[in-house]
């Protein structure tokens, strides 16, 4: 299967992972491959076949709506990497 | 109850020897954890199978656990010694998924199924090397370092969760949690010949596991015998409100189902399990020991899993796709690591380029075109339709028989280095595995032999969903009435 450097950075953007030029020609090649592997499913005709997604016959799964205690607010950012006053401290959104 | 004997040492027991000793007050916990933490001082400078070792906190859940005993208190672990995987969440204790993007993050809360054990009086002894998020069949992946088979340290201990195998098979810990996401507990169980127990999709909480692949994820064991696997799943299993997937069932009593009796069972033989480029003493071992469960009274019945073959890409097209989803979370703003580039979005692409390995990279990357405009009904959806007719062979066979019994993969455990350039060859390791991470069915590793190199063997034996208490009780009668169990890596003290 062929695949272009153009589209494994097209796939990196839709990640948001930030490759560099020696990762971005890896794993065009690599995913290539891997695609190529994957070719095998085509040949299985599935047009009679439901999908999947998930082993077990539960759906919508509800509780009662109950309020419980939770991470206090200093626990609950206290991994971020940039906080102030108790909040997660971001970049602005709009400067890009 | 057998009387304990003290010709082995302390770390040198089986859970359910311990708890003997424990309960007959031959030894404390204290005394038995000490044992465990000079043992991980001795050889896990050679092995590297933890991560994180919590020496004091360890010592004082021994404390407690001898406290509450003196009190006449008990429980089912009372006291024993236990390793966890590092992508369980450890309120308190660092947890990093075996990523650099995680290195200093400590969860605020703990995984069910950890703290299950803990109120059944586990004392955690620390946390065990993995590849990076479970994502690999070696622990070449992790972040940190590899682990080292103790069978040869030139070999790797099979993953994801090798450093729970390898901390079992050196006798670091007297069991371990690990995660199955497509064999991550069966394939270092088999390499390191320990049990490696897969329960069944939604019989065992995923609340605080970090998720890689949800609608496969399973929390397992790797333990010295099936008994003690047993143990673990009967505390840890069970309906949570924290995990909409785990079912509300009533949990069977899995110590009642190991009577030692199989005879009449039904015993399934997949021929595509058996294949061509395999290496042919795993071949042989393995039929042997398909042979000894004829010579213990079951039937054997040949049958045919025909979409085997399509199981490998249908998986690394399905869990990539979860993964790409799940790993979305990692955006240097909640928690982990930070590139603090100057720009919201471009700081979010440098802290996911810079903290992620190459291969979640490559499973993000994969995961990420499979779900992408123009390729999802060709793959993603695809691979869906595919995992159908699989789970559907594994319904058909469970008509017709009780447990299949097959290898846990086609080689022995291979030299550290030597799949790593080949992403696709290293996926292979997993074929006899991801099958019932697929069909969500239950598995269990057990040793079965060894290779010309010494290298151990596991037969592994599948059961439909929910159908532990009869893997289990196959397992266990093998491992009884063969030795293989008593055998133990040479590694020096």
């Amino acid at each position: 299967m062929h695949l272009t450097t153009d589209e494994v950075r097209h796939v990196a953007e839709l990640a948001k992972l930030r490759l560099t030029e020696a990762e971005i020609t890896q794993y065009t090649q690599q995913l290539a491959a891997i695609l190529d592997y994957a070719e095998l499913l085509q040949q299985v005709d599935t047009s009679h076949v439901l999908p999947t997604p998930y082993v077990l016959p539960l759906a919508n799964v509800m509780r009662d709506d109950v309020s419980e205690p939770s991470l206090s607010n200093a626990v609950a950012v206290a991994n971020a990497p940039d906080k102030a006053n108790g909040f997660f401290r971001v970049r602005a959104v709009f400067e890009e | 109850m057998k009387p304990v004997t003290m010709t082995k040492q302390l770390y040198e027991l089986t859970i359910h020897e311990a708890l003997a000793g424990l309960r007959a007050g031959v030894f404390s916990s204290v005394e038995l954890t000490q044992a465990l933490l000079d043992r991980i001082a001795a050889v896990d400078d050679d092995v590297k199978a933890y991560l994180t070792v919590t020496p004091e906190r360890a010592l004082a859940q021994a404390a407690a656990a001898d406290q509450r005993r003196a009190q006449g208190e008990d429980a089912p672990l009372l006291g024993v010694p236990l390793a966890i995987k590092d992508v369980l969440s450890t309120e308190g204790v660092r947890t990093t998924c075996g990523s650099r993007i995680l290195e200093h993050y400590v969860p605020p809360f703990t995984a069910t199924a950890v703290s299950r054990l803990e109120q059944a009086g586990m004392v955690m002894l620390g946390k065990t090397n993995t590849d990076e998020f479970a994502m690999g069949s070696s622990t070449e992946n992790s972040g940190y370092f590899t682990t080292h088979n103790p069978w040869d340290l030139d070999r790797v201990p099979g993953g994801s969760s090798g450093g729970s195998g390898a901390a079992v098979a050196a006798q670091m810990a007297l069991g371990a949690l690990g995660t199955d996401t497509g064999g991550s507990v069966r394939l270092p169980a088999s390499y390191c010949g320990v049990v490696g127990l897969k329960p069944s999709y939604g019989r065992v909480s995923r609340y605080g596991l970090v998720a890689y692949g949800s609608s496969l994820d399973q929390i397992g064991v790797l333990a010295k015998e099936v008994r003690d696997a047993a143990l673990i799943l009967q505390v840890m299993a069970g309906w949570d409100d924290r995990d909409s997937t785990s079912l509300p069932l009533p949990t069977p009593n899995y110590a009642a189902a190991l009577t030692g009796d199989i005879r009449g069972l039904r015993v399934g033989v997949p021929q595509e399990y058996f294949i061509d480029g395999m290496q042919p003493e795993v071949d042989t071992t393995v039929r042997v020991a398909v042979a000894h469960l004829q010579s213990l009274g079951a039937e054997l019945v040949p049958i045919s899993l025909p979409n085997t073959d399509k199981a490998l890409p249908v998986y690394y097209l399905v869990a990539t796709a979860e993964a790409s989803a799940n790993l979305a979370r990692y955006d240097g703003v909640r928690f982990g690591y930070s590139a603090h580039a100057d720009a919201m979005f471009e700081n979010i692409r440098q802290t996911r380029g810079q903290g992620f390995g190459a291969e979640v990279k490559r499973r993000i990357m994969l995961g990420t075109y499979a779900l992408s405009a123009g390729y999802y009904d060709a793959y993603y959806l695809k691979a869906q339709q595919v995992r159908t007719l699989i789970k559907q062979d594994f319904e058909r066979a469970f008509a017709q028989v009780d447990v299949i019994a097959c290898p846990v993969a086609p080689t022995t455990a291979f030299k550290i280095g030597e799949k790593t350039d080949n992403p696709l060859e290293m996926y292979l390791s997993d074929v006899f595995t991801i099958t019932l991470n697929l069909a969500g069915m239950c598995g269990v590793s057990v040793p079965c032999g060894f290779d010309a190199s010494g290298l151990p063997i596991g037969l592994q034996l599948v059961g439909p969903h929910l159908g532990e208490e009869v893997i289990l009780r196959v397992a266990h009668a093998y491992e009884q009435s063969t030795a293989w169990h008593t055998r133990w890596a040479p590694l020096s003290n």
